[in-house]
């Protein structure tokens, strides 16, 4: 086994993702600590969501390595990855609405699990599942809501129940992607409290554009603009950087 | 409240053949089986979103595998039934790595092609098959040595066989694997995500159900005696389709309410007008206009309004 060999728990090499004459990731490169926090920032079409699609395994790049502890996952199926430890949330809501949110988390739990193959016991007979599904509704404050379909429940709930899929699986590297939008304030605070408390046992590497937040909860920050990465490191320096102010938060 | 409901139901299923005469016996279990081949198209439609437009190959193949082992080999019932069904499971497996290269209706068009491919084969290949004249003169089986020749015994038969393939499809759905299947279905970007695999899944729940259009094939070949090239035309896959969506796809009951009203057409109003079909294609329309998710579905809605409204 050559884990953590590097020490890192997501390393990024010179990834390039190009559709037809478009690049759309160009030799990016990152290195992610275990346990690291960190924010993703660029315009529109910078290149942010494929860069996650990519990592998750939904896309393959051109070229370039993604690592996962040191092993090399870039050939390996989405499916193979979330084994590996990696979960993700995605910016459109992608959920199962016909089904109620217990089920919906409770899905996020047998993807692991060889219980998935099962085709003889009922799934309403699986009470560890309930149960835990249930534990994580209620760290995400949903719990009152469990026995509801997900077509029923509100926008700003509906995103927390990404986030619940997501952390129910205790993920050791996950992709956030805009967890905050279309949040009122009020849930913008709920959500980030929810994220500061993840445990420092997952790496959570989030894209954003709410800044005022997003910030807060990064200590590293990577900043993108067509496909490149413009400046990459500590947040103070990120934030402090002349780069930043000219692509992301001018005037 | 729901075991209440289905009590008479259970025991009408049971007396019929007290009560009916054989006309009526021999539509139930024509019913019967084509229920047992709606319901296990419905595990791909309904609750896999694979449209397939050639299950009619799992039918077909079963039941031509039995009458050329029964009547050309001299095989007895209980072997050339394995044998028929473990032929069409292998088929299946085989038919699902094709098809499911694709999805939709790069799907819909590949399971069409294949079946096709067999119905063809089925017509040519008359040394095998007898071509168009279809092999006749086959028997029915005599299990524990019980005679299922008459339209009473057969039904009990097919009704035994019927209900076990309903419970163990019930029990396949709502098993872990039956709601992966089902998130297959909704969200396949994102079960994969969660760790499923999506093909796999796709695959097993192919074989699976060509298993069970197997089974429906020998009851169809028991029962008729006689198998012809027909059994496998395109026409055959989409009366099935037909009865999926119309009863309500994606639920348990729905098949066979919709393989029912399917059979019931055809045998009563082919009576009467001679394009029964056309009446088909009218019955089917108002369905579809007026409950687009099916009869169960749109029934069971509309019990629920009744109800709401009286209170």
């Amino acid at each position: 086994m050559t884990q953590l060999a590097s020490g890192y728990a997501l390393e990024v090499v010179n990834l390039t993702k190009a559709f037809g004459g478009l690049t759309v990731t160009q030799n990016i490169s990152l290195a992610m600590r275990p346990g690291e926090r960190r924010l993703i920032i660029g315009p529109n079409g910078a290149g942010k969501t494929t860069l996650f699609n990519q990592i998750s395994g939904d896309m393959r790049p051109n070229s370039g390595e993604i690592r996962l502890f040191g092993t090399d996952v870039t050939q390996f199926t989405p499916y193979r990855r979330a084994h590996f430890g990696l979960s993700r949330t995605y910016q459109i809501i992608t959920l199962f609405t016909g089904d109620t949110l217990e089920h919906n988390v409770t899905l996020g739990l047998l993807g692991l699990r060889p219980s998935r193959w099962q085709m003889w016991r009922p799934l309403s007979h699986y009470g560890d599942l309930a149960t835990e599904a249930r534990r994580t509704l209620d760290t995400v404050g949903l719990l009152h809501l469990a026995q509801h379909p997900v077509s029923e429940i509100a926008y700003g709930e509906k995103r927390r129940v990404e986030l619940a899929m997501a952390l129910a699986q205790k993920p050791r590297v996950l992709l956030l992607d805009e967890p905050l939008a279309g949040l009122s304030d009020t849930e913008r605070a709920q959500v980030k409290s929810l994220i500061a408390s993840i445990p420092r046992e997952t790496t959570v590497i989030m894209i954003e554009h709410d800044m005022d937040t997003a910030l807060d909860l990064a200590e590293t920050v990577t900043l993108l603009n067509y496909g490149r990465v413009i400046v990459d490191g500590e947040r103070n320096a990120v934030i402090a950087d002349e780069r930043t102010r000219e692509v992301y938060l001018g005037t | 409240m729901k075991w209440i409901a289905a009590a008479p139901l259970a025991a009408l299923l049971l007396l019929l053949p007290f009560f009916a005469g054989d006309f009526y016996i021999n539509l139930a279990s024509q019913i019967l089986i084509a229920a047992v081949f709606a319901l296990s198209l419905n595990l791909l439609v309904g609750y896999g979103g694979m449209t397939s437009l050639g299950h009619a190959s799992y039918l077909g193949v079963a039941a031509y595998i039995s009458a050329q082992l029964t009547s050309r080999y001299g095989f007895g019932h209980g072997p050339a039934a394995i044998i028929s069904i473990c032929g069409t499971t292998v088929m299946a497996a085989f038919f699902g790595i094709i098809a499911l290269r694709a999805t939709g209706l790069g799907f819909l068009m590949i399971t069409l092609a294949l079946s096709q491919v067999l119905w063809g084969l089925a017509y040519r290949m008359s040394g095998v098959t007898n071509g168009d004249n279809g092999i006749a003169g086959l028997t029915r089986p005599m299990p524990f040595g019980i005679s299922l020749e008459s339209p009473a015994s057969f039904y009990w038969f097919a009704l035994i066989v019927a209900v076990f393939a309903f419970v163990m499809m019930a029990i396949f759905v709502s098993s872990a694997f039956g709601s992966s299947l089902r998130g297959v279905r909704d969200q396949p970007r994102r079960m994969a995500a969660l760790g499923f695999n999506p093909w796999m899944i796709r695959w097993i729940t192919f074989i699976y159900a060509g298993f069970w259009g197997g089974v429906s094939g020998l009851l169809y070949v028991y029962y008729n005696k006689y198998i012809h090239p027909t059994s496998l035309s395109t026409t055959s896959s989409a009366e099935a389709l037909l009865g999926v969506i119309a009863g309500g796809s994606g639920t348990l009951g729905g098949p066979a309410v919709g393989a029912a009203l399917v059979l019931l057409l055809k045998n009563y109003a082919s009576a009467y007008i001679e394009r029964w079909n056309m009446l088909l294609g009218l019955v089917f329309l108002f369905i579809v206009l007026v409950m687009p998710t099916g009869i169960v579905p749109g029934v069971s809605k509309l019990m629920t309004a009744l109800r709401r409204g009286s209170q």
